[in-house]
C-alpha cells in the first residue's frame, strides 16, 4: 500500500480516538478530501519542480507511534538552546514531553495545540484562527489538517510579550522503524504584542523520519513576531515545512531559516500582507554537504499599500548537495507604494552541487520598488590569496569568506545566544575551528 | 502643454493599429483542416522530394500526440487546428525578374509598409526576400550575394536546389518533437528563408524578410533555416506586419541557426503583428520556436523588438555547444490595452568558457501583461561559463502587469551567474529632473522610455534601428518622442 492510501485509510482509525463532535471535525474531513484527490504533489507541478517526494513515499511510516519513549534531559540539552532561560514545548515522537517542557499560562499562553482544540475556552479563538491563513488547496497542508492534532500554541494578548524566548523542540527517537510526524503550531499575537520562537526538528537515530509541518502565524496590528527555524538534523531526515503568515497595520515579521542539514528539506513560507505599513522579513542561510537537498519556496503577498517586504537567501553548496530558491512576490493592484526586495547568492563548492534557482516578480501595480537580484559564484580568488598572504591557511580563509558571504543574515538574528550557536554551527559545517568566536 | 503619464496612458489606449489594411489578392488555398493528406497535398504542391515529404509526416504523426501548452502566463482561446486552412500562395506566378512584374497591388501594399523593394534596393542596401503569405515572389540582390557564394532564398527553392544542406541543418537544433508548435510547424510549413553563408565569408550587407499575413483564415507557419559556415558571419533582419482582423490568427514559426566554429550569426526581428483592437478584439497568435547552435568559439546574437501580436509566446535560445561559445539575447517587449507577452529566452551552456549576456525591457500599458520567462543552464561539463542576467520593467497605469520568471539551474562549481529584475514607473523625481533643467513633461518622458529600450535598440543594424524606433512610438510613445 502506497503512503496515501495508507494515510487516507489511516484518517478513519485517527477520527475513532477523538471527539467526532469537534467544531475541528468538518475542517479535518473537508482536508482528508482534498488530500485524497490531490495526493502527494509530483514534479510535473510546476512548484515541485525541483523537489521529488517519491523516495519518501516507498517508505513504510508508520504514522501513529505505539509507544511512548523517555528522555532524559542531559541527553538532549544541546538541541536547546540552552545558554538562556527559555519557554520549552518538547514533542518526543510526536507526544507532548511534560516532563521536558515548561509551559505558561502567566498572562500569554505558551502551551499545546491539543488542548486548544479540545479545551471550551479556547474554542473562539480556534474558530477564529484555525486553520484560517493555511492554504486549503494545498495537498500537503491539507494532509497536516487532517491529522492535526498535537503541536504548540502560542497565544499573546494585547500589548503583552512573554518574558522569555520560546522553543518548541520537535524530537524522533527512532522506536519505530520509520516515523511520521505531522504537527501543527498557531501562533497568534494581539495588538502591539511581542514573541519570538525558536523551532528546531531533531531526530536522534539513524531512522527515517518524514515530518510534515504546519505552522500559522497570526500578527495583528503593530505586533512583533520573530520565527527562528534551525534545521540541522540528520541524514535520514526530511521535513516539509509549510508557514503561513497572516501580518496586519503595521506589524513585523521576520522569520530566519537556517538550513544545515536533513536529507530532504522543503520551506514553504507564505507572507499574506493584509494591511498598510507592514514589514515582513524572510532571510535563509543554508549550507549543505553530502547528498542534502533543500528547497526553500516562498511567497510574499503584497495586497495594500506602503508595505515592504526584504528577502536574503544565501546558500553554500558542497558535496553532492541540491539547493532549490524559489521566491515569489506578488503584488496587487491595489498594493501601491511597495517596497520589496529579494536577494538569493549562492556559492558552489563541488562539482556535483547543483543549485536551481528562480526569483519571481508578478507585479499588477505600477508605482512600486521591486527589485531582484541573484547570483552564483566562487569564492574571490584575490580575497583568498590575500589572506593566505598573512598566514591564515586556506581552508580557515574559504571559511572566513564564507562566514562573511553568509553574515549580513544573521544581522537581523535579535537573540544573542542563538547567534552565537548559528555562529559555530556555520563554523563546525565549514569544517574549521578558528580559534577565536566567529 | 504639460504633457503627463495620465495623458500618454490614453493616448495609449486609444492609438488605433494603423497598418491594418487588406490586399485582394487571389490565392490559392487549399481547403480548412489537418490530416495526413492534407500534410502530403502541401508537400506536393510545392513538389518536394520524398524524404521532405516523409519528414513532415513524421512530424504530423508526433504533432498528433501531444498536447498544448499551458505552462505560460498567458490566457486565450485555443485555436481550432482544424478551421485553418495550412496553405495559401499568392496566385500570381512564376516569379519575377524585375521589380515591374510584380502585381501593383503587391506593390501597393509595400509601400504602406513602408517597404519599397526600390529603395531599399538602391539606399538600404538590404536583399529582401519577401514573403506574401507563404510563398515568396520576390528576391533581391541574388546575384551580389551568388559572387560570394552566399545561399539566400525560399526554403522551399533550398528544398529543390540545395537538398543536401536542408536534409543536414533542418531539425538539427529544433526537432520535431520539440514542442507543440515546433511539431506543427514542421508537418506544415508552407515556406520560409534559407541562408547558407559559406566559410570564412562575412556577408557584405543585411539579409532581411518580410512577413506578412495576408489570407483570411490563413495560418502562416514559417520556417527559417540560418547556416552560417566555419569562420563567417551575417546579420539577419527579419520584420513583420499584418493586416487587421477579427478572428485570431496563428502564427507558428520555427527559425533555426546554426553557427558553426568560429561563425557569428546576428538575428535581429521586429515584431508587429496585429495586437487586437483596444477591446483585446482579434490580434495575432504568435507562437515561435526559435534557437540556435553555436559551435566552438561561434557567437549568436538575438535581438528582438515586441510589439505586436495579442498573444506571443516566444523564447530565441542558444545552445552554447562549442567552448569559448557566446550567447546574447537583447529584447524590447511592448504590450498595450489587452496583448499578453510571455517571452524571453534560453541560455543552455555546454561547451567550456561559455558566455551569455541577457538584457529584456518589458514595458506593458492598458490592461496588458508582460511576462519575462528565461532559463539559463549550466552543465556540469561547462566550466567556467558565465552569465549576465538583467530583466527590466516599466509599468504604465495601474491596470497593467509585469512578470518574471527566471529560471536558473547550475550544475557546474565554476559557473559565475548574475541575474537582476527590476520594475519600475517612470519616477516624478526623473520628471522633476528633466523639468528643472527646462525640459518640458513630454519630452521628459519621451527621453525616459527612449533611455529604457536604448539597450536594446542600440544592438539593432542601423536600417532596422529606425523602423524598430517608429514602431515602439507608434506602441507607444504616440507624439511624445
Amino acid at each position: 500500500m502506497d503512503l496515501k492510501d495508507k494515510l487516507v485509510s489511516s484518517f478513519m482509525a485517527f477520527e475513532d480516538g477523538i471527539d467526532v463532535n469537534d467544531p475541528v471535525h468538518d475542517i479535518r474531513s473537508e482536508a482528508i478530501k482534498n488530500f485524497e484527490t490531490k495526493g502527494f504533489p509530483s514534479k510535473k507541478e510546476e512548484a515541485w519542480k525541483y523537489t521529488s517526494l517519491n523516495n519518501l513515499q516507498k517508505i513504510d511510516f508508520s504514522v501513529f507511534p505505539k509507544q511512548e519513549s523517555a528522555l532524559e534531559y542531559k541527553d538532549i540539552k544541546k538541541y536547546f538552546l540552552h545558554e538562556i532561560d527559555t519557554y520549552k514545548i518538547v514533542f518526543v515522537d510526536g507526544i507532548y514531553s511534560s516532563y521536558l517542557s515548561e509551559t505558561t499560562h502567566d498572562g500569554v499562553d505558551v502551551c499545546l495545540m491539543s488542548s486548544a482544540l479540545t479545551k471550551p475556552m479556547y474554542r473562539q479563538i480556534i474558530e477564529l484562527y484555525f486553520n484560517k491563513i493555511a492554504k486549503k488547496e494545498d495537498s500537503l497542508t491539507s494532509l497536516n489538517t487532517a491529522f492535526s492534532k498535537e503541536g504548540a500554541y502560542i497565544y499573546i494578548p494585547k500589548n503583552k510579550a512573554p518574558r522569555k524566548p520560546i522553543q518548541i523542540l520537535h524530537l524522533a527517537t527512532g522506536n519505530e522503524a520509520s516515523l511520521m510526524l505531522q504537527p501543527r503550531n498557531l501562533i497568534i499575537a494581539e495588538e502591539n504584542a511581542e514573541v519570538q520562537v525558536i523551532e528546531r526538528h531533531q531526530s536522534l537515530t539513524s531512522n527515517e523520519v518524514f515530518t510534515n509541518s504546519v505552522t500559522e502565524i497570526f500578527a495583528a496590528k503593530d505586533a512583533r513576531v520573530d520565527y527562528y527555524k534551525l534545521q540541522n538534523d540528520n541524514a535520514n531526515a526530511s521535513l516539509i515545512d509549510n508557514t503561513y503568515i497572516d501580518q496586519k497595520d503595521n506589524s513585523v515579521v521576520r522569520v530566519h531559516t537556517f538550513s544545515f542539514g536533513g536529507k530532504l528539506t522543503r520551506n514553504n513560507l507564505n507572507y499574506y500582507q493584509n494591511g498598510e505599513r507592514i514589514d515582513s522579513t524572510l532571510k535563509g542561510i543554508t549550507i549543505l554537504d553530502g547528498k542534502q537537498h533543500v528547497d526553500h519556496y516562498t511567497l510574499v503577498h503584497h495586497a495594500q499599500p506602503n508595505c515592504e517586504s526584504h528577502q536574503d537567501y544565501k546558500g553554500i553548496y558542497d558535496g553532492s548537495s541540491t539547493g532549490v530558491f524559489n521566491g515569489k512576490i506578488l503584488v496587487d493592484k491595489i498594493a501601491q507604494k511597495t517596497d520589496a526586495f529579494q536577494q538569493n547568492n549562492n556559492v558552489l563548492i563541488s562539482d556535483k552541487a547543483t543549485l536551481n534557482t528562480k526569483p519571481q516578480l508578478e507585479i499588477f501595480a505600477d508605482d512600486v520598488k521591486c527589485s531582484h537580484g541573484c547570483t552564483i559564484g566562487q569564492l574571490d580568488e584575490d580575497a583568498l590569496f590575500y589572506l593566505q598572504s598573512r598566514g591564515i591557511p586556506k581552508k580557515e580563509a574559504g571559511a572566513l569568506l564564507m562566514y562573511a558571504f553568509a553574515n549580513n543574515v544573521l544581522e537581523s538574528v535579535r537573540i544573542p545566544e542563538l547567534k552565537a550557536r548559528v555562529n559555530k554551527l556555520i563554523a563546525n559545517k565549514l569544517g574549521v575551528r578558528l580559534g577565536f568566536e566567529l | 502643454m504639460a504633457y503627463t503619464e495620465e495623458e500618454l496612458k490614453k493616448e495609449l489606449e486609444t492609438k488605433e493599429y494603423e497598418y491594418g489594411f487588406y490586399t485582394d489578392i487571389e490565392s490559392d488555398t487549399l481547403p480548412k483542416g489537418l490530416n495526413e493528406d492534407i500534410v502530403k497535398a502541401i508537400s506536393l504542391k510545392k513538389n518536394e522530394p520524398e524524404w521532405m515529404t516523409e519528414w513532415r509526416l513524421e512530424a504530423f504523426r508526433i504533432w498528433q500526440e501531444m498536447e498544448e501548452p499551458e505552462w505560460a502566463n498567458v490566457t486565450y482561446e485555443k485555436p481550432d487546428f482544424q478551421a485553418i486552412s495550412y496553405y495559401s500562395a499568392p496566385n500570381k506566378k512564376p516569379k519575377y525578374e524585375s521589380l515591374d512584374e510584380v502585381d501593383p497591388e503587391l506593390l501597393d501594399t509595400f509601400k504602406k509598409l513602408g517597404i519599397s523593394l526600390d529603395e531599399q534596393k538602391k539606399l538600404a542596401g538590404v536583399a529582401v526576400d519577401v514573403v506574401m503569405d507563404s510563398v515568396s515572389v520576390a528576391t533581391t540582390f541574388k546575384k551580389t550575394l551568388a559572387e560570394k557564394g552566399i545561399i539566400f532564398c525560399s526554403i522551399s527553392e533550398a528544398i529543390q536546389e540545395h537538398p543536401d544542406l536542408v536534409k543536414k541543418y533542418i531539425g538539427s537544433v529544433v526537432p520535431q518533437k520539440d514542442n507543440f508548435y515546433a511539431a506543427l510547424n514542421s508537418a506544415v510549413f508552407s515556406d520560409g528563408s534559407f541562408c547558407y553563408i559559406p566559410k570564412g565569408v562575412r556577408c557584405p550587407m543585411e539579409l532581411s524578410t518580410y512577413f506578412r499575413i495576408n489570407q483570411a483564415g490563413t495560418g502562416q507557419f514559417e520556417r527559417t533555416l540560418v547556416v552560417a559556415d566555419e569562420g563567417s558571419y551575417v546579420s539577419y533582419l527579419e520584420g513583420c506586419t499584418a493586416p487587421m482582423r477579427d478572428e485570431n490568427q496563428l502564427h507558428a514559426a520555427v527559425v533555426e541557426l546554426i553557427a558553426l566554429d568560429d561563425a557569428e550569426i546576428k538575428y535581429s526581428t521586429v515584431q508587429n503583428w496585429f495586437p487586437g483592437n483596444k477591446e483585446g478584439k482579434g490580434g495575432v497568435f504568435n507562437f515561435v520556436t526559435k534557437r540556435g547552435l553555436c559551435e566552438n568559439n561561434a557567437k549568436i546574437s538575438w535581438t528582438q523588438v515586441e510589439t505586436g501580436s495579442a498573444v506571443t509566446w516566444k523564447y530565441p535560445s542558444c545552445v552554447l555547444k562549442g567552448n569559448n561559445s557566446i550567447g546574447e539575447f537583447y529584447s524590447i517587449a511592448v504590450t498595450n490595452n489587452y496583448q499578453q507577452a510571455d517571452t524571453g529566452t534560453k541560455m543552455i551552456h555546454l561547451g567550456k568558457n561559455t558566455k551569455s549576456t541577457i538584457i529584456s525591457k518589458g514595458i506593458s500599458a492598458g490592461k496588458s501583461q508582460n511576462s519575462y520567462r528565461g532559463l539559463v543552464q549550466v552543465n556540469s561539463r561547462a566550466e567556467n561559463a558565465r552569465n549576465f542576467s538583467q530583466c527590466d520593467s516599466l509599468l504604465m497605469g495601474n491596470e497593467c502587469g509585469a512578470h518574471t520568471f527566471p529560471y536558473i539551474e547550475t550544475k557546474n562549481k565554476s559557473a559565475q551567474i548574475e541575474h537582476e529584475a527590476t520594475t519600475s514607473k517612470i519616477g516624478e523625481d526623473q520628471i522633476f529632473y528633466c523639468n528643472q533643467r527646462g525640459i518640458d513633461t513630454e519630452k521628459a518622458i519621451a527621453l525616459i522610455v527612449n533611455g529604457f529600450s536604448k539597450e536594446v535598440l542600440n544592438k539593432l543594424p542601423m536600417e532596422f534601428a529606425v523602423e524598430a524606433q517608429k514602431l515602439l512610438e507608434i506602441s507607444l510613445e504616440g507624439s511624445v518622442g
